[in-house]
């Protein structure tokens, strides 16, 4: 009852009309830069935090908030209008989103992100007042090995999940896991794959990747099949919003997604990605209308759509209860509390309660403001569908040109970009699916150091798998993900040769 | 080149704060850079300077850029290939550089930019969990000297200031530092996990890092890097516990080479303004970093003692091949 008091009391901060302004600039903010790639929240207040200097804390960390949330939202507009995700968090969405979008759909699509963030949000947030001093705990005692085991279940379900067969699937995971593979190696320090150029040093971006597999390679694609036979992109087909159906499929998606987004987004290496990729799976799997995946299926935007933005309340746990940043905004806003002498950790709940409840409260406000502003401008977004073909691609390039030079600005960047975009127009005209290449550059790197870590911990024992429950308990899951199917079929023609 | 927006949004920003100087303010117009992305320790340092320097008046506007990558090798390549003789700009940098340039085999060195001054320390603390047995540095050096692979330690990225502190430590109570058990984490959260999490034997970090954890009593701090113990804090030295460990992880600014001994006075004026400013002072409660301010020769002389002292310890560890 102690938190309802508490939460009561952070309302009242939240609800004074400078403070609802402050939110309201936050939310605009944050969608804006969540459109255009490259740009993310990060840098958003990075720049904002000299400025805000002068504000009073409760409203300027009100506003990073707002800033937060905000971009999760914007990501997905573009992901689903242009297939350019603005954020990593975003590709899954862009998948089935884009589909949609092609047929007509880009209004329900738009409509169920919209609404699965904001009640993804809303739970996570909840989550993030009621559940954070006993989240933490259990993401404290994650170790390495249980990362690593974590990492196997997504590499399973991944690979089987996306394309025609696992091969293919399996091929593409592949090379995204030699991508991930360029750069400083995390645990030694030496450079790998990176052929004497400082640029590559750092490895590849995940952006810069996944624009030019995604955006570019659509062009490209496009741009090949003009003189085939021309595809059709009607902006508005059927209903623009949600149809009582659309809501039907939508509802579990929302809260799976929530599900897996906020205790993944509380870990301290979790983040955004697995979560959203681990419900595109799961829905996939657990759909009535499995066919239509991979042409637009709303179960696909649902879930991902509400775990990524679980995902980031989720971030918010450790950063309040521990001081612990485990993201690039996290990070700013762990500068941004510095910035007022405060330190986010065990005694900023006892020390600054109204700080703390008033950032909680202004987290709900938030969100209805999002879902507010978002509606409404679904109408408007997918007006963008009816622009010309040439037209529209031609945009797309340049959009993403400029937002891969906005993440580098290098000469470097740019040509990998260009050779992403051959890349991803030769995979789909060959049928290899996109997107196990990103999950590989993404999590490969993370799988390697956790699992290296954890070897290196026990020494070399390899035993440390199986001994924490944890691990042990993913790793099984995996095996089963990975036999199950064969395992299935081999039982469908035993049946089928005893008929 | 930022993109266009940000640059609007820079200017934006910039207008704001130059707004609230008064016209009598200097025609200055410094350019900073931060060799790392939004949010680490070089970008708050440059954005610190940016904020004081308008604030005090020093200066008429301020641009703070990050160039990331690669432990700052990215962003220096950059300075000294762009800047050169640009008297208006100027790069932060510190210690995790000097390891990263060697580690990296960066053709271009600390040695070719000018310096400027050393602005801040912080100094470095060595923690275990609370219901760890061990209680003192010296049980931590026991543990080392008996069995080495079996005490791990995190810490933050390879070849960075708590992995040579890690090596210092080994080496300073006699045991090999070749044979460190040393864990990188990406950032200190994540190796705050493992050590609440009882993952590891100890943690390394920045004092401040870990200072609401120490004060809650969920870690305990086994000694501190400073020469002598720092008043209001009640964590014993290496030195008084016998171990001669003294290091801090020290944040500078440097400018382009090629600049006239005019520029350069400039520029060093400027910051010792800036240093004696009361904005700045303020800056550093906020942050909780110390004032190291050091400036010309002194200044040079101990970036090459560091660079010397840093670049033996990666070859110790094997992180360097001579």
């Amino acid at each position: 009852m102690e938190t309802f008091a508490a939460l009561a009391h952070g309302m009242a901060v939240a609800v004074q009309p400078m403070n609802l302004l402050y939110a309201l600039i936050g939310v605009f903010l944050g969608t804006a830069v969540g459109v255009l790639p490259g740009i993310g929240p990060a840098l958003t207040v990075a720049l904002l935090l000299p400025v805000t200097y002068k504000l009073d804390p409760g409203g300027s960390l009100i506003m990073f908030a707002g800033i937060y949330y905000g971009g999760m939202y914007g990501g997905s507009t573009t992901a689903i209008l242009i297939n350019t995700p603005g954020e990593s968090a975003s590709m899954a969405t862009a998948l089935e989103g884009n589909k949609m979008a092609k047929a007509g759909r880009g209004g329900p699509a738009l409509a169920t992100s919209a609404i699965g963030s904001f009640v993804a949000g809303t739970i996570a947030t909840i989550g993030l007042a009621f559940l954070a001093p006993w989240l933490v705990d259990f993401a404290v005692r994650f170790g390495p090995e249980d990362y690593f085991a974590l990492m196997c279940v997504a590499f399973v379900t991944v690979s089987a999940t996306f394309g025609d067969s696992p091969i293919r699937g399996l091929t593409s995971l592949f090379i995204g896991l030699t991508l991930g593979l360029i750069g400083i190696d995390k645990l030694t320090g030496q450079a790998r794959l990176a052929f004497g150029m400082p640029e590559l040093l750092d490895g590849v971006e995940v952006t810069t990747l996944a624009v030019g597999l995604f955006a570019v390679g659509e062009a490209l694609y496009v741009a090949s099949r003009r003189h085939h036979a021309e595809e059709k992109i009607e902006p508005v087909r059927g209903s623009l919003w949600m149809t009582k159906q659309d809501w039907m499929r939508s509802w579990k998606p929302w809260l799976r997604g929530t599900m897996f987004g906020f205790p993944i987004g509380a870990l301290p290496a979790g983040g955004a990605e697995i979560p959203t990729f681990l419900s595109y799976s799961t829905e996939k799997r657990l759909s009535k209308h499995p066919e239509e995946f991979g042409k637009g299926a709303i179960e696909g935007v649902a879930g991902p759509e509400a775990a990524n933005n679980a995902s980031a309340a989720g971030t918010l746990v450790p950063l309040l209860t521990l001081g612990l940043p485990t993201s690039a905004t996290a990070a700013m806003m762990l500068a941004g509390f510095q910035q007022y002498g405060l330190n986010p950790g065990p005694l900023l709940f006892a020390e600054r309660p109204d700080l703390v409840w008033g950032l909680i409260a202004s987290l709900f406000i938030a969100n209805v403001m999002l879902l507010i502003l978002n509606l409404p401008l679904v109408g408007l977004w997918v007006r963008l569908l009816a622009i010309p073909q040439p037209w529209l691609y031609a945009g797309i390039l340049v959009f993403a040109t400029m937002g891969t030079i906005a993440a580098k600005p290098s000469v470097v960047e740019l040509s990998m970009l260009a050779a992403f975009g051959v890349l991803g127009f030769l995979m789909r005209r060959f049928d290899f699916p996109i997107a196990p290449v990103v999950v590989g550059l993404i999590l490969g790197p993370i799988a390697e150091s956790q699992l290296r870590r954890a070897l290196a911990i026990s020494l070399g024992d390899p035993i440390v798998l199986l001994q924490s429950p944890m691990s042990a308990t993913l790793l099984g899951i995996a095996l089963i993900a990975l036999v199950a199917p064969f395992v299935l079929k081999g039982l469908g023609r035993f049946r089928a040769s005893e008929d | 080149m930022m993109p266009f927006h940000a640059r609007l949004f820079g200017a934006v920003v910039a207008l704001t704060l130059a707004a609230t100087a008064p016209a009598l303010s200097q025609q200055l117009e410094l350019k900073i850079m931060a060799p790392a992305a939004p949010g680490g320790g070089w970008d708050q340092t440059a954005r610190a300077m940016q904020q004081a320097l308008v604030a005090a008046k020093i200066a008429r506007s301020v641009q703070v850029t990050n160039v990331a990558g690669a432990g700052g090798s990215i962003g220096i390549a950059q300075f000294v290939n762009g800047a050169k003789g640009d008297g208006n700009q100027m790069m932060v940098n510190g210690f995790v550089m000097v390891g990263a340039l060697a580690m990296n085999k960066s053709p271009v060195t600390l040695e070719q930019v000018t310096p400027i001054a050393r602005l801040t320390e912080e100094i470095q603390v060595i923690v275990v969990p609370a219901n760890s047995p061990l209680k003192t540095a010296q049980d931590l050096a026991t543990a080392v000297k008996a069995d080495i692979a079996k005490v791990t330690f995190a810490g933050g990225s390879a070849g960075g200031v708590d992995h040579v502190m890690a090596a210092l430590f080994a080496g300073t109570i006699g045991a090999d530092a070749k044979k460190i058990n040393y864990i990188p984490f990406s950032g200190g959260g994540e190796s705050l996990a493992a050590i609440l999490g009882g993952k590891v034997t100890a943690g390394i970090s920045g004092l401040s890092e870990y200072e609401g954890q120490i004060k809650s009593g969920k870690l305990r701090a086994l000694g501190v890097t400073s020469e002598k113990r720092i008043a209001g804090i009640d964590i014993p030295t290496f030195k008084e516990q016998g171990i001669d460990l003294v290091l801090a992880n020290w944040r500078s600014v440097v400018a382009p080479p090629g600049i006239t001994p005019e520029q350069r006075k400039t520029l060093s004026e400027t910051v010792e303004k800036m240093v004696k400013s009361d904005a700045w002072k303020d800056i550093l409660k906020q942050k909780g970093w110390d004032d190291a301010y050091l400036s010309g020769d002194a200044f040079a002389d101990f970036l090459k003692k560091e660079t010397t002292r840093v670049t033996d310890v990666l070859k110790s560890v094997g992180l360097v091949k001579s």
